[in-house]
C-alpha cells in the first residue's frame, strides 16, 4: 500500500493477500503528462485485495489523473502521456501486448457525475457492461438481482426494473452505476468522487455498499470530504502540488495518516488547515 | 407571547395558488382587444382609402399597430416601451417569415383538393388522357415509383450516413477532415449535376432509364443531409456515457452500436426524414434516371418508371386545365407523403425514448 515499506501496512497487507504476491493493484513510479505539462510526479503505490484506499488531497493535484492511470482511461484524453508502472496481480496493465478493453472490464470505474445509459431501463443499464463486453452469462436475473443488492438499490427498485435510468433520483442513479460496475464481476473498483453530487443520505448508502465490496476487491476512491475517507478507507494516500506536478506526500493506515501523520502538510491538511 | 401566536378563532384565509409571473386576465384581453380595434381601424382604412387586397391590408395593419402601441405605451417607463415596440416589430417579421410557407401550403391544398377523390390515389393514367376529367385516372403509379425510390435511396444513404457519422464523432480516425470535406461539398452538389453522374455511370451501363437509377440519384443527393444530420446529433451525446462505456471493457465499436447509437436513435430519425424530405421533391434528376411512366413499374431495373415529381412536371406541360389541376392534386399528395412518412418515422423512431 506504502511507497516505502511502512511496517503497519506490510502486516495488513500480508494478512489479508496470498503470501507469494501482492494481489490487487501496484503502480510503481508513475507519472502523467497532458502535453508537455508535467501534472503527475513519481507515484508508487499499493492497492491490496480486500481494502479500501481513499486518495486525497487538494483540487488539481492529480488525484483523478491517478486514478484513470489505473485502468488506462488516461489514454482517451488524446495529449495524455505517462511514465512507469501499473502492475494487477503483478503484470503491467500498459505492456504492449495487453488488451486495454480486458484490463477495463477487471478494473472497473465509477464517475463523479452518475450516467446511467440514458437508451436503457434499469435492468439493462445493470446487464450493460456484459452485453457490451460479450460476456456468457447463464442467468441474467440472479445478476440484476445480485448487483443491485450488493449497490444498494434492490429494495427500491424491484419493482420498476423496466423504468428508465433517467427516472431515479441522483443518489439511486449512482448506485446504479455502481451496481452496473459490479456485472462484470472487477477485481478493482476505482471510484472517481463518486459522492460528491449526493446528499448524506445516499453517500451513507453509497459507503456502506463500499465496505461490503471490499469484502471481495479493492476499491481506491478519490475523495475530498475527510470525514468520508476516515469513514471508508482503510489506507489513504494524500496528494499535493506545489504548483508544478502533483506527488505523492505520504499513505498510511487511514487510523495513522489521521492521528499521528509523518508530515506536517498532512496534519495541516486532513485538520481543514487548508485545501 | 401572545402577539406571537396566531389567534385560532381568526383562522387565515386558505392561499389561493396564483401565477404572478403570467399576464392577467385583464391584460390579455385588452391585449386582443386592441388588436381588434386596430384590425377594424386598418380595414376601414383600406375601404376609405385606395389601398386594396390582402397585402394592402397587411401593410395598413402594420402602421395602424405600430402607431397605436407607440400611442398607447406613452405613459409607460422607457424601457416597457421599448419592448412593446419591438414585440410588434417581432411579430410583424415572423408573420412575414410565416406567409410564404402559408401561401405554398394554402394554395396547394386549395388547388389540389380538387382532384383528391378516390380514384387519383388508385388508378394510373395508361388509358386515361391528362385531359380527361379529374374523375378518371390517377397518381397511383407515380405514388408508388416515388415510395420505391425514396425507400432504395434511405436503404442506401441511412447506413452510409450514419456510419459515417460514427467516423467523425467516434473514430476520429485520420481522414475525419477529408470525410467532413466530401461531405460538405456533396451538400452543394446541384441536384441535376447528380442525375447527369448517375446518367453518364449508371444509366449509360445498364443501357436503361430505371427506378434504381433514380434511387442512386436520389442517394447521391440525400446522403450529405443524413451524414451531416448524424454526426449532428452524435455530437451531442455527452463523453460521460462513451467513459461509462469503455470503463465496463467495451470495445469502440461496440460502444458506437450499443450506446451511443441508441441514444441518439430519434435523432437519426430525423436525419432520415430530413434527407426524404430534401430529395423526395426532386424533379431534374429523375429526369435524367427514371424518367416518367403512366403505368405501374414494380421493378426498379424495369425501365422508365414514374414518380409524383414528374408526374406534375409532366402534366404542367401539356397546360390544359384538367392537366394543371391534376399536377396541383400531384403536389398535394407528395406533401402528405411526405407528412405520413414523418409520422411513420416519429412513431417508431421515438418510441425508444421513454
Amino acid at each position: 500500500m506504502v511507497q516505502d515499506s511502512q511496517t503497519s501496512v506490510a502486516t495488513v497487507s500480508a494478512s489479508q493477500t496470498t503470501a507469494t504476491a501482492v494481489r490487487g493493484l501496484e503502480t510503481k513510479n508513475v507519472h502523467a503528462w497532458f502535453g508537455k505539462h508535467h501534472v503527475l510526479s513519481d507515484v508508487s503505490l499499493q492497492f491490496p485485495e480486500r481494502t479500501v484506499t481513499g486518495l486525497i488531497g487538494p483540487s488539481g493535484c492529480g488525484k483523478s489523473t491517478f486514478i484513470r492511470l489505473l485502468n488506462r482511461m488516461h489514454e482517451f484524453i488524446p495529449s495524455a502521456a505517462m511514465a512507469g508502472q501499473v502492475l494487477q496481480d503483478g503484470q503491467d496493465i500498459y505492456a504492449p501486448d495487453v488488451d486495454a478493453a480486458a484490463i477495463r472490464l477487471k478494473i472497473g470505474m465509477v464517475f463523479q457525475k452518475p450516467n446511467p445509459f440514458p437508451a436503457m431501463n434499469i435492468r439493462e443499464n445493470v446487464l450493460s457492461g456484459i452485453k457490451l463486453a460479450h460476456l456468457k452469462v447463464a442467468d441474467h436475473d440472479a445478476i440484476v438481482e445480485s448487483c443491485l443488492t450488493r449497490a444498494g438499490l434492490w429494495k427500491e427498485v424491484k419493482d420498476r426494473l423496466t423504468a428508465t435510468g433517467g427516472s431515479l433520483s441522483g443518489g439511486q442513479q449512482q448506485r446504479l452505476c455502481i451496481a452496473r460496475s459490479l456485472a462484470v464481476e472487477p477485481n478493482v473498483l476505482l471510484m472517481d468522487e463518486p459522492c460528491s453530487a449526493l446528499d448524506p443520505g445516499s453517500t451513507l448508502r453509497i459507503e456502506e455498499t463500499i465496505k461490503e465490496l471490499a469484502e471481495k476487491i479493492a476499491v481506491v476512491i478519490v475523495t475530498h470530504n475527510m470525514q468520508q475517507a476516515a469513514r471508508v478507507s482503510d489506507f489513504c494516500a494524500f496528494f499535493l502540488t506545489d504548483g508544478g506536478p502533483g506527488y505523492l506526500v505520504e499513505a498510511d493506515a487511514t487510523k495513522k495518516l489521521f492521528t499521528n501523520p509523518r508530515d506536517t502538510r498532512t496534519a495541516d491538511y486532513v485538520q481543514g488547515k487548508f485545501g | 407571547m401572545s402577539t406571537v401566536v396566531s389567534n385560532p378563532q381568526s383562522q387565515p384565509v386558505a392561499p389561493q395558488p396564483t401565477t404572478p409571473w403570467k399576464p392577467t386576465r385583464k391584460t390579455q384581453f385588452t391585449g386582443a382587444f386592441s388588436i381588434a380595434v386596430v384590425a377594424i381601424a386598418s380595414f376601414a382604412i383600406v375601404l376609405l382609402t385606395g389601398l386594396a387586397g390582402i397585402d394592402g391590408f397587411g401593410l395598413t395593419f402594420l402602421v395602424v399597430f405600430f402607431g397605436a402601441t407607440f400611442v398607447r405605451t406613452k405613459r409607460l417607463n422607457p424601457k416597457a416601451r421599448k419592448d412593446a415596440m419591438v414585440g410588434v416589430a417581432i411579430c410583424a417579421a415572423s408573420v412575414l417569415a410565416f406567409f410564404p410557407w402559408m401561401s405554398i401550403f394554402v394554395s396547394v391544398v386549395v388547388k389540389g383538393a380538387k382532384g383528391l377523390q378516390p380514384n387519383f390515389l388508385i388508378e394510373n393514367m395508361q388509358l386515361t388522357t391528362p385531359d380527361d376529367e379529374l374523375n378518371m385516372g390517377g397518381a397511383a403509379h407515380a405514388i408508388i415509383g416515388s415510395l420505391m425510390m425514396v425507400l432504395i435511396a434511405a436503404a442506401i444513404t441511412l447506413p452510409l450516413g450514419i456510419l459515417s457519422g460514427v467516423y467523425l464523432t467516434e473514430i476520429r480516425g485520420r481522414l475525419t477532415f477529408l470525410v467532413r470535406f466530401v461531405v460538405q461539398s456533396m451538400s452543394g452538389v446541384p441536384s441535376i449535376v447528380a442525375g447527369l453522374f448517375i446518367y453518364t455511370t449508371f444509366v449509360n451501363y445498364t443501357n436503361s432509364f430505371s427506378g434504381m437509377a433514380g434511387s442512386l440519384a436520389l442517394a447521391v443527393l440525400m446522403l450529405p443531409t443524413v451524414a451531416r444530420t448524424a454526426e449532428e446529433v452524435m455530437k451531442l451525446v455527452p463523453d460521460d456515457l462513451r467513459s461509462a462505456s469503455y470503463a465496463l471493457g467495451a470495445r469502440q465499436w461496440r460502444t458506437s452500436l450499443m450506446v451511443i447509437l441508441p441514444t441518439v436513435r430519434s435523432g437519426l430519425t430525423t436525419a432520415g426524414i430530413l434527407g426524404i424530405a430534401r430529395v423526395i421533391g426532386e424533379t431534374a434528376p429523375l429526369l435524367l434516371t427514371s424518367l416518367s411512366n403512366n403505368s405501374y413499374v414494380f421493378n426498379p431495373i424495369g425501365g422508365p418508371i414514374g414518380s409524383l415529381p414528374t408526374y406534375v412536371f409532366g402534366l404542367l406541360q401539356i397546360g390544359t386545365e384538367n392537366s394543371i389541376n391534376r399536377a396541383w392534386t400531384g403536389s398535394l399528395v407528395l406533401m402528405l407523403l411526405v407528412l405520413v412518412l414523418f409520422l411513420i418515422a416519429r412513431y417508431f423512431g421515438g418510441k425508444a425514448n421513454r
